[in-house]
């Protein structure tokens, strides 16, 4: 809950997913790689969670911004032989903000249905670019031969995955600080009041679609960033970071965890990642059927995703524990 | 003598239904003035256009002097117009001081700060909570709009506007739906309003509308039947006819 009433200090839960990505690294060195993708996807989620879970926009484009970093990254060293890790992050962030201003000046006029083809079409026009433009992104083979200098000229990305495993933690320590500082701040608080209701805002004197363009541009920037990591961390860009497929996808696992809680954007992609990992490998044709299901029974069942569910089991157990504390206090 | 809000041959229709036509309005600076009419009248229509929720579709709207028929919502609140809407339109899930605090922080141009958090913004907060408190809401700052009665609803709305300091306020049936013990109270706030706020309230109930308006303009059909103080407007056969009759068997 953020806002004018909010807490903001940090719980001890808050600490766990951080704990929990110190434990793996340490515990399950095998899976580094897997480690770092679902590091990238949490951060990728939350930056979606920011403009869908927070001010409301509804969009199936947001791989736009993902892959367009991704391409941007892998680009900047295949074309301009620049392989400085954080210049390729820089230059995919740029691009990706450019982007965002440009489609959410002209997007977020609109809503609902509208704005969630608007922005399906501007990420199924960029699989069609990066499809094409084979001299460019290598087409339908993908971008290889993507080069990235060791992290401040001495941490090599090495075999393991530990180097792009950390670098990744690092990045999205960065993200979620700078994400939970801006949804519990004046502006957070203001993008909470759009989504409750945007005809009352418009009434207070707020430049409703300004603020949204904002919102919008810093999300699309997270989300450049994030797949400027997977690039760096994989050496490689395909097209399935751009489309349909993957804005379903981290859609999905941002329902799965939980919208507009800021830690479901965790969770989803840790449980969506590695059920993937698992399922699909073992049973590619059940792993589809395995995650509608699993998303029908979120939806129907715990519309506020796992975290949602696991508050609300923890209110219950809370009160059921205050009702047996009282009980006992008063039979004494 | 600038006037606090005027519109000039203010005119609106949607499709074939004209709901405003050529309504010269002038509202005095400090002024306690009524609109009133019967139902689908343009009321609240009008106050649309005069906001810039709607865009007419001719003629001219300013506020205290400055044309703002084509100015965005947003700079008319910043050029001291404030509303409440006919029907509640809160930020349901929100704590009440949320509600207020959001149209504050707005003002005060505090509302894009992304660092220090929004619940560490004291000034915000103890202005939020000042203003519920003279609008008897103290108690209920923390408890989520929706849960409150109706009636306090209501109120919320009012503070919500307030809270922008607006010059002119136009309050759009503020008691619609409410009790009538707490129509009372309402009234009782309103009229403790600061003098130096222009106040157009639209309201059905003629009781409060006589106590609290010093001039009374009737809207029938879009357009303006008749304007004067509350007497006159008593006196006069043809509102007693189209509107305070149908008002009564209503
Ligand atoms: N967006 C719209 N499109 C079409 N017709 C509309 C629209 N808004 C209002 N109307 C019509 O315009 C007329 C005036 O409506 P308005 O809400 O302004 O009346 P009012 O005087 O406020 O009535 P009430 O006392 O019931 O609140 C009504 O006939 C209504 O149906
Ligand atoms: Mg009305």
């Amino acid at each position: 809950m953020s806002g004018y009433s909010a807490d903001t200090r940090i719980r001890w839960t808050e600490w766990l997913p951080w704990v929990a990505a110190g434990a793996f690294f340490f515990l399950l060195p095998e899976y580094l790689s897997l480690g770092a993708r679902i590091l990238i996807f949490i951060l990728f989620a939350l930056s979606l969670d920011l403009i869908l879970g927070y001010a409301g926009i509804i969009t199936l484009g947001h791989s736009a911004f993902f892959g367009l970093g991704a391409y941007t990254a892998g680009i900047v060293s295949t074309q301009l032989a620049i392989n400085e890790p954080f210049v390729q992050l820089a230059a995919a962030a740029a691009v990706a903000a450019l982007l965002g201003v440009a489609t959410g000046a002209v997007i977020l006029r609109t809503r609902a249905l509208t704005l969630l083809m608007l922005t399906l079409a501007i990420t199924a026009i960029l699989l069609e670019v990066a499809n094409k433009a084979t001299w460019l992104t290598g087409g339908a083979d993908g971008l290889s031969g993507v080069k990235v200098d060791p992290i401040l000229g001495f941490f090599r990305f090495d075999l393991y995955g530990r180097t792009a495993f950390l670098y990744c933690l690092i990045a999205l320590f960065l993200g979620w600080w700078v994400v939970r500082r801006l949804i519990y701040s004046p502006f957070g608080a203001m993008l909470t009041g759009i989504r409750e209701n945007t005809t009352r805002m418009h009434a207070i004197g707020a430049p409703v679609y300004w603020r949204l363009v904002l919102v919008y541009t810093i999300s699309a920037t997270m989300a450049g960033i994030a797949g400027a990591l997977l690039t760096q961390t994989n050496q490689f860009v395909g097209l399935n970071v751009l489309g349909l497929e993957p804005s379903g996808d981290i859609l999905v696992m941002l329902i799965l965890g939980g919208v507009g809680r800021l830690y479901g954007a965790f969770i989803g992609p840790v449980v969506y990642l590695i059920a993937q990992d698992y399922l699909a490998k073992q049973y590619p044709e059940y792993w589809y059927f395995g995650i509608g299901t699993l998303l029908i029974a979120v939806v129907l069942f715990a519309p506020g995703g796992i975290l949602g569910m696991v508050d609300k089991l923890r209110d219950k157990w809370l009160s059921l524990y205050k009702q047996k504390s009282s009980a006992r206090a008063s039979a004494r | 003598m600038a006037f606090a809000l005027q519109t000039e041959k203010l005119c609106k229709s949607f499709g074939a239904l004209t709901v405003a036509e050529q309504i010269d309005f002038r509202l005095e600076p400090g002024a306690r003035h009524a609109l009133i009419g019967p139902n689908g009248a343009g009321k609240t229509t009008f106050v649309n256009m005069l906001t810039g929720a709607i865009a007419p579709t001719s003629g001219k709207i300013f506020l205290n002097d400055q044309e703002v028929t084509r100015t965005s919502q947003a700079a008319r609140v910043r050029l001291g117009l404030g509303r409440t809407f006919q029907i509640t339109t809160l930020f349901r899930s929100l704590p009440v001081l949320d509600n207020v605090a959001l149209a504050v922080a707005e003002r005060r141009g505090d509302a894009q700060r992304m660092w220090r958090p929004a619940s560490a913004h004291r000034e915000i907060i103890d202005e939020s909570l000042e203003l519920l408190a003279t609008l008897g809401l103290a108690d209920d700052a923390a408890a989520a709009a929706q849960d409150l009665p109706y009636g306090k609803q209501r109120l919320v709305e009012v503070a919500i506007a307030l809270g922008l300091r607006p010059k002119v306020l136009l309050l759009d049936e503020p008691a619609a739906g409410v009790p009538s013990a707490d129509t009372e109270k309402i009234l009782r706030h309103l009229e403790k309003l600061s003098a130096e706020i222009a106040i157009l309230i639209i309201e059905h109930d003629m009781d409060l509308v006589f106590r609290f308006a010093q001039r009374i303009t009737v809207l029938v059909q879009g357009q303006v039947l008749v304007e004067g103080p509350p007497e006159e407007i008593a006196a006069d056969k043809r509102v007693r006819d189209v509107y305070l009759g149908e008002a009564t068997h209503a």
